[in-house]
């Protein structure tokens, strides 16, 4: 009897090696989960009824091509779009043997904390399915923590791979700019978004990692990456940790996140480590607006593909502008509205230089500060999202409250750093995650720091209610 | 009166000929089934991604020695946002503030001296779709019943070229177009053909007073598919705007299309502009920073050009421009008439038989033998005509050999002609009478019959003697 809550992926590839378990029983016992848990929860958007591979099974977020199985990107307007190639990193995951379970619920093009963007209903949190899973890659984190999936994977472009991570108690990792392909990624913001793993431990998220990393002659902005290390670490002796003032302050954080990342913080020095304060003066307080003007005027772009001539819904009109219009109209929902019109006024004649042209230099800014606090750390940590998951409602009528939810994931994320996302605790009965954040390419630092911590904390991810 | 002059800039597109396009790996080129080459990244489904292509790189560095310009150690692709069926991903990846070459400048030989025109910048971008519009009276999408997309073009390497408004006339601006399409011919990077649509030029027309400071307002004229249509279009908008100036209007900044039928030109209409294209720099492309060693080779490998070979032609063969013009109209005609000049014979003389009765052959220069050629030009006074004429016809065969022709020698032996002049005279009574009576124009008549009975082969000199003698 294969306990799909508690299994890792590692795990799973051992029983494989073993012989102690088939693809096709492994197949059957996540089908099995996804039937009886995935109503309630609605973690995926299509199941595909095996694709030839015998490996540990996976998910992918919906924004990621696979080749002949629909990918929606949560959105009406790809509702019925069939990619006829797989995006770089599914075919990675083909390669490495990985069968595919299915594709999980995103905010519509990934634009979204919560997944009540998705043109196909919320998905709801495993802990509590009163209260989101957060987002974007909800359907992911949702999936990982309720067993519906050993692993997954999700794409990061304000956080929605660390943030849903941290509300599903799941360990995510948003990984450097540039390491992971975006080929085949529904593209939401091209110099943010980044695919990553959402995983059970953080030995899954490194075996995961050095599946999908690695420049890719396809997206010119990959880089080679160094070898992936799987951790070992139990202790932390000789590592710089610094608690960058702003983040671990902000307005908003909630006092039992605070508890939970300070106990963590604790630990860290108890593992051996030297741990010290330090600032981020702009990256918060400028982080969020300026990655609200990025980003936007980056979807406009993005999203103006979709016009209804080439796939995709098309609604006829009388000639191709009001096609256009009309095809837009219905098949996007109020946040790409909202942000397709935020980002094209960012860009107009007149308004670049103060607006986009401006967020880009703070976004020079926030990377120099965040330079400066890595010659004298060699990790920051925060708490991942300044709440516990929120009831499913309670921001959706303010835009602006969604995004505050961001406010700690988006200054790394500008910087393009890598950052970690591991469970510290409870709060409210309901996961903490803690945001580890390394300099560029040191990913192997951040899988060593989040495994000796993970070791120390001890945190049981099978949500209570379904042990 | 006021005496006006025109200033005039132009724009430049000529598709390069890179074997794939510019950001996916589909085929480059002409026709074809449509949308047969196509894939996701031309096609701009989602998540597909640009990866540029480094001959378009290269060719562009290439035309940008050629013109002068200096090739930037950071250049950027821009996204040009827009809507139009034929631009797939809602903009177009170009270049704006940083392209790829900068500040150059072409100079133009005339008989009166070099007039040159300064570059703005050479740029890199993609070609748009080809977008047929069927079923409206314009040929334009506003007011077609449908429209059908071809993606086959979609997405080919274009090269812009942007001019300062250094020309002051149509037929300056043709000449300049003609001699850049000749130089981005040889540079092998385009064919460079106004039919195809692989060459298009847009220009930019304001008129002044002689002797104003600055620019009046100008306008941009599009739709011109050869090069006698930019001239006339050209010379069409300056009536237009000076005729405007005099008449107490005002000329305003618009687009306007050339007529070729009415031989005028009308406002485009609005709709089909986008004012504000949203540039920003793409972000799924790193900036290009071509290594100076790449930059310095690729110097190296740009030929001689036409506009420096015409001087030199003039000064090394002491031609007169007009013949070092002609002569270098294609790059194969210039190294033909050099193999000939070489060989020692006549410069002018070879350069008369090559600007008229070679060229009027139609054999292509690139097969000739420059040295067999240069034995028969050598020879050409003492072959017939027609065997002249029908060796140049023969010259592009592989065994083309001078000797094979120089055997038909003119008979030029009086002995030999005597008997046939009186006969041709004895033959025309007629005429002699009517020669003799002052009509001094039949002379030729009877020497054509004199030829005619020698299948060309007599020595007109000779003849001519004979019969003025025969007549006198
Ligand atoms: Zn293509």
């Amino acid at each position: 009897m294969i306990d799909t809550l508690r299994l890792t992926a590692g795990e799973a590839r051992a029983l494989l090696e073993r012989g102690d378990v088939s693809g096709a029983e492994l197949r059957a016992a996540y089908r099995k989960a996804i039937e009886t848990r995935n109503e309630e929860l609605n973690c995926f958007l299509t199941l595909v009824d095996g694709d030839g591979n015998d490996g540990v099974p996976i998910a992918l977020k919906d924004v990621i091509s696979t080749k002949g199985v629909r990918t929606t990107a949560g959105s009406k307007i790809l509702e019925d779009y069939v990619p006829v190639f797989d995006s770089t990193v599914a075919d990675r995951c083909k390669a490495a043997g990985l069968q595919l379970l299915g594709k999980t619920n995103t905010d519509e093009f990934a634009m979204g904390s919560s997944t009540e963007n998705s043109a196909y209903g919320p998905s709801r949190n495993p802990w509590d399915p009163t209260r989101v899973p957060g987002g974007s890659g909800g359907g992911s984190a949702a999936a990982v923590s309720a067993g519906l999936a050993p692993w997954a994977l999700g794409s990061d472009t304000g956080g929605s791979i660390k943030q849903p991570s941290a509300l599903c108690g799941n360990v995510g990792l948003r990984p450097t700019y540039g390491t992971v392909s975006r080929y085949g990624i529904v593209a939401f913001a091209s110099s943010l978004d980044q695919v990553g793993p959402v995983t059970k431990n953080v030995r899954d998220n490194a075996l995961l990692y050095g599946i999908i990393s690695g420049r890719d002659d396809c997206d010119s902005t990959t880089v080679e990456v160094p070898p992936v290390e799987l951790p070992e670490a139990e202790d932390l002796k000789g590592l710089r940790v610094g608690v960058p003032k702003e983040l671990n302050e902000a307005e908003g954080i909630a006092p039992g996140v605070a508890e939970a990342v300070h106990r963590a913080i604790d630990l860290c020095t108890e593992l051996g480590a030297e741990v010290g304060e330090c600032e981020l003066p702009r990256s918060v307080e400028y982080g969020l607006p300026c990655y609200y003007l990025i980003a936007p005027a980056e979807a406009s772009s993005n999203l103006a593909r979709y016009d209804g001539v080439r796939y995709g819904l098309r609604v006829p009109a009388e000639n191709y502008y009001e096609m256009v219009a009309r095809t837009r109209d219905a098949g996007f929902g109020d946040e790409p509205k909202r942000r397709i019109m935020l980002g094209t006024y960012a860009l107009s004649a007149g308004y670049y230089e103060a607006y986009y042209g401006q967020a880009q230099k703070v976004r020079t800014v926030i990377a120099r500060e965040f330079d400066a606090a890595f010659e004298r750390f060699d990790v920051l940590v925060s708490p991942t999202s300044p709440t516990v998951a929120f009831k499913i409602g309670e921001k959706a009528e303010s835009p602006l409250a969604m995004y505050l939810t961001d406010v700690l994931t988006i200054p790394p994320n500008m910087a393009g750093l890598p950052g970690l996302s591991i469970p510290c605790g409870l709060s409210e009965g309901l996961p903490v995650g803690l945001q580890l954040i390394g300099p560029q390419f040191s990913e192997n630092m951040l899988f060593r720091t989040g495994h000796a911590l993970e070791r120390a904390i001890g945190f049981d991810t099978v949500p209570e209610r379904l042990r | 009166m006021p005496e006006w002059e025109a200033v005039i800039g132009l724009e430049i597109h000529t598709q390069l000929k890179t074997r794939t396009k510019m950001f996916c790996s589909c085929e480059a080129g002409f026709g074809g089934e449509p949308n047969t080459r196509t894939c996701p990244v031309c096609l701009a489904f989602p998540g597909a991604l640009p990866v540029p292509n480094e001959t378009a790189v290269e060719w562009t560095i290439k035309l940008g020695h050629a013109l002068n310009c200096r090739v930037a150690e950071h250049a950027v692709f821009h996204r040009k946002n827009y809507f139009y069926p034929d631009n797939p991903k809602g903009y177009q990846i170009s270049q704006y503030d940083e392209p790829l070459c900068i500040e150059g400048s072409f100079v133009v030989p005339g008989p009166d001296g070099d007039s040159e025109v300064r570059i703005v910048r050479a740029h890199l971008e993609e070609d748009a779709a080809k977008t047929i519009h069927v079923g409206g009276a314009t040929g334009r999408i506003v007011g077609s019943a449908h429209s059908n997309v071809d993606f086959n073009r979609g997405g080919t390497p274009l090269v812009e070229i942007v001019t300062q408004p250094d020309l002051r006339s149509a037929e300056q601006a043709k000449r300049f177009l003609q001699l850049l399409r000749q130089t981005i011919v040889e540079l092998g990077v385009s064919d460079a053909e106004m039919e195809k649509g692989t060459l298009r030029a847009d220009a930019n027309i304001s008129v002044r007073e002689v002797g104003e400071a600055g620019y009046r307002t100008r306008t941009e004229l599009k739709n011109m598919n050869s090069f006698n249509h930019i001239a006339r279009g050209i010379d069409a908008e300056i009536r237009r705007q000076i005729e405007t100036w005099e008449s107490g209007g005002e000329v305003v900044q618009e687009t306007l299309d050339y007529e070729v039928k009415s031989d005028t030109v009308t406002p485009r209409r609005r709709k089909e502009e986008a004012d504000d294209y949203l540039y920003f720099p793409e972000p799924d492309l790193v900036p290009l920073k071509p290594p100076a060693d790449l930059v310095e080779r690729l110097r190296t490998e740009v030929p001689e050009l036409p506009g420096a070979r015409i001087r030199r032609f003039e000064k090394e063969y002491e031609l007169p421009y007009y013949d070092a013009e002609v002569l270098n109209g294609s790059a194969a005609l210039a190294a033909l008439y050099e193999q000939v000049a070489l060989e020692g014979i006549d410069a002018k003389a070879a350069s008369n038989v090559l600007m008229n009765d070679f060229v009027a052959t139609g054999v292509d220069p690139a097969a000739v033998d420059g040295a067999e050629l240069a034995k028969l030009i050598a020879a050409r006074a003492t072959i017939p005509r027609e065997s002249f004429t029908r060796a140049l016809i023969e010259s592009g065969d592989p065994d083309f050999r001078a000797e094979t022709y120089l055997g038909d020698t003119l008979v030029a032996d009086t002995a030999e002609l005597e008997p046939l002049v009186e006969r041709v005279l004895a033959d025309n009574p007629g005429q002699v009478a009517a020669y003799k009576g002052g009509k001094d124009g039949l002379l030729g008549f009877f020497v054509g019959q004199v030829m005619k009975e020698t299948q060309g082969k007599a020595d007109p000199k000779v003849v001519n003697e004979l019969l003025r003698a025969k007549l006198a």
